[in-house]
Formats: structure tokens, sequence, C-alpha cells
């Protein structure tokens, strides 16, 4: 770390952390070999993938979305690759195979 | 009876900050996020040593969303013990807003739970402190990488059961959880699996609801130590179920109901094969393993008081 | 100020306990600690105490149990002697870490084996490495005192460590003394409740208890390093109020003897009014010795110590523990010649171990170290017993 760390003097006592959910802080997309890529299109909006992401790396935001079905959905799955570790959890449960897990390249 | 939960039931409010260093694929961490939106947020979360804690904690951060205490690995029912004491008596004495309902949780994994923690958790129900205690069960001591625990299953490998021309994995049978908190007659028991999120979510939230100690076992795929690809942790978890190595469950005041009926059951062949750890097994240990599903199946079933999860299918 | 009540040493302790109106109590059975717990359970029965009893199913228990109240904001207490307090030993060093500011009495017992219930300094000793402000009383009087003084510091928010004060099995414990009693709204007024440390409180999540890696460990040790230090001074500035509000006043150290000794017995708990005893009947006024009792013992008083050793010619150390192999057997002998040493005086130490097990240290051994003592005191340092002198053991 380049960034100069605390002195013990300035350290609240008895390692107590004090912002709770911290660990936001961290990003954990470097952990990632494989990228999961929704396709909005297919999705159905089931819920899935959300529900078992155990990071949480997939986003459940109110942002509509029309398919080129012209099928409005209110609310679209996102994955947040600030977090998303590619397991592949999300891609191996999508009941419509809407996510593919593609090479991570950087 | 109150209508069952659907996934569309479950808070979008996350209560488990991302950035925590569970494996990829992790079993317990998908536990972990679907405990705490299940919980009241003026819950206290007392949490023994083991993955989830070394995993969620590193200073300066923190996944944790409540107020959250680690202590040691043996202790987490007796820390929880005293803070359950302490809010009792600070309400009493007027020290806490009398209207404010805070609530504890244990969080302990199997090691912590089924063997070094057995003590303080016996303690803890004997007592009657108003705690729900949660074991997220991995069957083994991943967290020191793979040693088997009294969790650990019947032929599973572990890296002191390891396979070779003597040993040949595990050859004990896992320790009854339930049973021993059912020994303490408490008033709410219940299996969780977090392939059935809706069902896990509908039991924690009966359980904070029910006055006394209560004991949640949380079935927890461990990608590292059960030797598996990481996308499939739902799938072995379900298959847990279809094949009746789980069975999800609550006993309810003395009550039993199996929550995710199955009908038809799977042979246990088609959940060993999923795992690197049983991949040593003879036909005849596979056939050992079937006979103890079948047993506790047909235990489940008359405490249920109707066959509620099926034959094995042909 | 109080009323004057007979009461052996456990009784006074748990009504200071009473009077500090703790919120939770979490012991397990141990002799000769038990009598404490009795009592303070029958406070509660009787509607005098209001506080929750936590009938946990081990000293490990106990010891976590109370650590999970006090991170809950409750001012919290336990006790054990012996077996029990080796037993929360793993637990000691993280309630010292996680800065909570428990209080424990240890009745203070022998260790197993042989099994032994009877009074030394072994238990005390196994735990002085743990983190924790640990005083000892001589007497029941002190004990009482000892938990409203351990409350009072334990909570300044200077020092957030707990506390363990300490009195000797049965010889204190199940003796019996007149005891001036500080009553609840003293004990408050001299220790107040206060929120100081971190809590579990819902409006304000914290996370207790994190994992710290090499990049931070260090300087939460540092932390508590400087915390035990600083607890020297509230300790000091806490036994001056206390002189002044309940007119008894107490010394991290407390000398008695001759003016300008030659020779100086330094020892802990009820021996040192033995000691006392036989310097004034048995030796009389006239020799050159004194008695140097270390209530303090964590942090070790090193000034007073130096203070009150310089000049002496020879310093006998009465340790009632033994740890086979060290450099120096006793304990409490190694932390004065570590004093000594580090600050330069050059007064000669003799290590006596005696009173093991029970064994009583009667003025017949306190004479015969006194006379090695006067027998040793104008040799060369070279010519000292460089092993412990086994007083009272049948050689």
């Amino acid at each position: 770390m380049s960034s100069r760390l605390p002195s013990w003097k300035e350290l609240p006592i008895g390692a107590v952390i004090l912002e709770p959910g911290s660990s936001r802080r961290y990003k954990t997309h470097e952990w990632r070999t494989l990228r999961p890529v929704i396709n909005q299109d297919k999705c159905i909006r089931c819920r899935i993938c959300w529900s078992y992401c155990p990071e949480p790396a997939i986003l459940e935001v109110d942002k509509p979305y029309v398919t080129s079905t012209n099928r409005r959905y209110e609310i679209t799955y996102m994955v947040d690759y600030d977090y998303c570790k590619g397991c592949g959890i999300c891609a191996q449960e999508c009941p419509v195979k809407a996510i593919e897990m593609v090479p991570e390249v950087r | 009876m109150s209508r069952a939960l659907t996934i569309r039931d479950l808070p979008r409010e996350e209560r488990f900050a991302p950035g925590h260093r569970m494996c990829q694929g992790c079993g317990a961490a998908i536990l972990m996020r679907h405990i705490t939106k299940a919980l009241p947020k003026d819950t206290i979360i007392v949490q023994a040593t083991g993955c989830v804690e070394v995993t969620t904690t590193l200073y300066p951060e923190t996944s944790w969303m409540n107020p959250w205490l680690h202590i040691a690995f043996e202790n987490a029912a007796a820390g929880a013990s005293g803070v359950e004491a302490a809010i009792k008596v600070l309400k009493k004495k007027g020290q806490l807003p009398p209207g404010k309902e805070v609530r504890v949780v244990a969080i302990g994994g199997d090691g912590g739970t089924f063997d070094i923690g057995i003590q303080a958790l016996s303690g803890m129900l004997e007592r009657g402190h108003d705690i729900l205690y949660i074991v997220y069960d991995n069957e083994a001591y991943m967290n020191t990488g793979i040693q088997r625990s009294g969790a650990t299953p019947f032929g599973a490998w572990t890296t002191t059961t390891p396979v070779g021309k003597v040993w040949h994995g595990e050859w004990r049978r896992k320790k009854d959880i339930i049973g021993i908190a059912l020994a303490h007659r408490v008033p709410y028991v219940a299996t969780v699996n977090p392939a059935y999120l809706p069902d896990l979510y509908a039991k924690v939230s009966k359980a904070m609801s029910i006055k006394g100690p209560k004991l949640i076992h949380a079935f927890s795929p461990c990608v590292p130590g059960w030797r598996y690809e990481p996308a499939l942790t739902i799938t072995i978890a379900k298959m847990a179920v279809q094949t009746g190595m789980w069975i999800n469950y609550e006993i309810e005041n003395g009550v039993l109901n199996v929550t995710t009926p199955v009908p038809k059951r799977k042979p246990v062949r088609e959940y060993l094969k999923l795992q690197g750890r049983f991949r040593h097994l003879t036909d005849e240990e596979i056939n050992t393993i079937q006979k103890f599903v079948d047993e506790q199946v047909a235990y489940i079933n008359k405490l249920a008081g109707k066959e509620v999860i099926g034959p094995v299918e042909a | 100020m109080g009323k004057i009540v007979p009461l052996s040493g456990n009784s006074a302790v748990a009504y200071a306990v009473k009077s500090a109106d703790v919120d939770v109590i979490s012991a397990y059975p141990i002799t000769p600690q038990t009598t404490i717990v009795e009592k303070l359970a029958e406070f509660i029965a009787n509607g005098e105490l209001d506080a929750e009893m936590i009938h946990v199913e081990s000293e490990h228990s106990a010891l976590s149990a109370a650590v999970g109240a006090s991170a809950a904001g409750a001012r919290v207490y336990t006790a054990s002697s012996s077996q029990g307090i080796v037993l929360m030993y793993e637990i000691m060093f993280i309630a010292s870490s996680l800065r909570l500011p428990i209080v424990m009495t240890i009745a203070a017992r022998a260790l197993s084996a042989p099994i032994n219930i009877w009074n030394d300094h072994s238990d005390f000793m196994a735990v002085s490495d743990t983190g924790w402000v640990m005083m000892m009383a001589e007497n029941n009087q002190e004990a009482h005192d000892d938990v409203i003084l351990a409350y009072r510091i334990a909570e300044d928010p200077e020092v957030l460590l707990p506390v363990a004060t300490a009195l000797d099995g049965y010889f204190m414990t199940h003796t019996i003394e007149p005891i001036d009693l500080i009553e609840r709204e003293d004990a408050l007024s001299f220790a107040p409740k206060r929120k100081t440390w971190f809590t579990l409180d819902p409006d304000k999540p914290v996370t207790i208890g994190a994992l710290g890696d090499p990049q931070w460990y260090f300087e939460f040790k540092r932390q508590q390093y400087e915390a035990m230090k600083k607890s020297r001074e509230v300790f000091e500035k806490s036994v001056d109020e206390f002189a002044k509000v309940f007119g008894r006043r107490y010394g991290a150290v407390e000398y008695f003897g001759d003016e300008n000794p030659e020779v100086v017995l330094v020892a802990m708990g009820h021996v040192v009014g033995n000691i006392k005893a036989y310097l004034s009947r048995v030796r009389g006024k006239d020799s050159r010795a004194g008695v140097l009792k270390i209530k303090l013992y964590r942090p070790f008083p090193e000034d007073l110590i130096v203070k009150y050793l310089e000049g002496v010619k020879i310093v006998g150390v009465v340790d009632r523990a033994l740890v086979p192999g060290s450099a120096s057997p006793g304990p409490l002998h190694s932390e004065i010649v570590a004093t000594l040493r580090k600050h330069g005086v050059d007064a000669k130490t003799l290590s006596f171990v005696s009173g093991l097990g029970g064994r009583p240290v009667t003025h017949e051994h306190i004479g015969v170290m006194f006379s090695k003592l006067s027998e040793l005191k104008d040799k060369p340092a070279s010519e000292l017993p460089k092993e412990p002198l086994f007083i009272g053991v049948r050689e």
C-alpha cells in the first residue's frame, strides 16, 4: 500500500470497526477469470441469479427495459463487476440461459 | 397457515456487504446474505471463529451491517448468552429504550457448533436464552484446510481422513445436531438449504418471532472442501434435497413439518458423483450411504405421520 | 461511613459487587470462590440487586458471556479460582484485547495436580500475562474495597481494560473480619456507571472482534501497552480519591517496618499481614527489617519498588507459586529482579518459595527467611544461592 497507514494513536481502540458494510471498499473483481454477461433480451426477470449470488454482485435496479420483441420490463438485473468473482452460479442457474460466462480480459 | 413465500418476497435491500473474501461460489455467503435479510435490523450477531468470520471482518473493513461480535471459536453461544442477558437487564433498568426490541443471533460453522462449541451451545439451549443459533454446516474444518469434523459425512475425503491403502475417507456417521438441540426441548428447530431461499427466509423470520432458544441447521456447500466447480453450489444443494441427503423441515413445539416434500427421490449416487470428496467411493460404500439416507427418510416420514419424502425412483 | 459488619472475605467481595450495581453476573462454581456467587444469587433472589445471573456451564463460558454482556454495554462481574481461572485463560486475552472493562475476582488457589483446593498464588500468577490490571488484597476490607476501585479503573476512558482483584483462598475467603461496608450510593458516586467503551448498539452498528492481519495487529497491541501504563496513573488518582472519600489509603505497594532497613521481604496477599505481625511481635522494632507488600501486580509498580528497595542490602521475595525451569522459578522474584536490574538498584535478592497448596506460611517460616537474609546480607552477590529456598517443604 502506498498511502500512509494510521499510527496506533489514530486508531479506535480494540480493533473495533465503526463503519458497517465497509468491505464495499474492497473490490474483489480481480479474482475473476470468467465474467457473466446478461442478455437483457433473453432475461425473463425471474430473480434467480440475483437471489443466488454469494457476493452480492447482481443488482436489481428499477430501470425499465424494452426487449427487441417489444416486451417492457420495469426492472433490470445488472452485474456489479466491482465485486463479481466469476463463480458462474448465475449462469448455471439461469432457467433461460440468458447469462453467458465469457473469458475475462484485462 | 400463512401463504408460502416465493422468491419475490425476498427483500431487495442488502444487509451483507460485498467485498468479503469468501470463496468463489461459497454456499455460506449465500446463506449469510439471506439470513441477514430475514433478521430484524435491531439484531446483534455473535459469530464463532470460522470461514465466515475471517473472510467478512478483515480490519479495517466489515461486511456486516448489524452490530456484530466475535470472541473465539467455541463460545459464540456463550457470548450471545451474555449479550442477551445484558439487553434484558439494561432494558429492565431503563438503560435501553423500553420500546426497542433488540434480538440476538449466534452463528457458527460445524466445527464451532458440533465439536468445540457443543458445550456452550448446550448451555445456551438449556438456560432458555432468547437466541437463534444458526449453524452453517460445510461438513469439515474448511477454514483450516478441510480437516474432518463431527459433521463430516460417512465416506467423505478430508485432509485428515484421506484416501489411502488403509483408510478410505471418513468412516463414521455425521453427528445429529438437530437431535441434540431437541433433547434440550427447544421450541423451534429447522433445517435450511441455500437452494431454497424463500424457505430459508421464512424459517429465519419465524424463528425470530418465537421466544426462547432456537436452532437452525444450514446446509453449506463448500467449493474447495467438497471438490467441485464453483458454479455448481446450488446444483449440489438442490441435489442434496432431491436425493434425501438433506431434508428441509422444521419442528415447532414438537410438531414436524417437511417444508420441501420430495415425492420421488433420486439415488444418492447423483449427489455424490458431483463432488470430488466422494470420488473414491465403491459401490458398496455408496449402498451404505443410500441405506443411511433411507433410514433417515423413514424416520422423518414417521415423525411427519405421512410419506412426505418418497421412495427412490427407479 | 458505612456499617461495620463481620464478613468473610467472599461475602465482603459480594457486598461490594452489589454496591457497584452490576448488571450481569456470569459465573461457574469452583472452590473457594463459590460463596461469592452464592451470596450474589441471594441478593438477586431477595430483590436487593437487580442483575441477570447467567448460570453458565463452565468458566470458559463464564468469561465468554461476560465479554458478550460487557460488549453489549452492561457492567459485568465474574469470579473464579484455580482450574477455573486457567480454563478462562484463552478468553482473558480476548477480554483485554477487546478493551472490555470486566471485573473478576480471583479467590486464589493452587493448580492441579495433585488436585488441591487450598490457597497459593499459582492461578493468579498463571494469568499475569493476559493483559489484565491485577491486584491482590491483604485483608477482607481491602478485598471489599478493591472491587469498587476495580470498576473505577476498568471503566476509565483512558484505561478500558479488565481488572482482576484477588484474595487468598480460605485464609481470606472463608475467614471473618469486621468490614466497613461501602454503600451503593457511595460506590456509584466513586465509580459511576458510564458507557465509556464501544458497545453493540443497533443504532450505531459496530464490528467487534475483527481479524487483524500483519498490517494492523501490532498497532492494537501497542495501544494495549499504553492503556496498561495509563492504568497506573488512574490507579494512583483513584486510591487518592478513595482515601479522601472512604478514609482508607491503599498503595500500589505498601511498606511496613524499619525506616532505614537493611533487609526487606517482598510479599503479596494475607502473608503480608503475617510478616507484619512477625516484625512487630517477634522480631521487635529495633531490627533493621521491613516488608514490602505488592498490591498492584499489573502494571508492576517499578518506580515505587525502586523507591523502597534502593539502599536495602538484601531483598527476600516470598513467592507462593512456582515456575519450574524459569531463570527465577518464583514469578514475583522474577519481577523484582527485573525491576532492580533495569533501574540499576544493586540490592541483592533471594528467592523464597513457600506456602504452596495451602501450607501456612508461619512465623517460624518467616523467621527462617529473615535469618537467611541477615546471614547473607553482607556476602557478595556471587555467594548467594542461585536457586530458590523452599521454606516449609519436607526435604
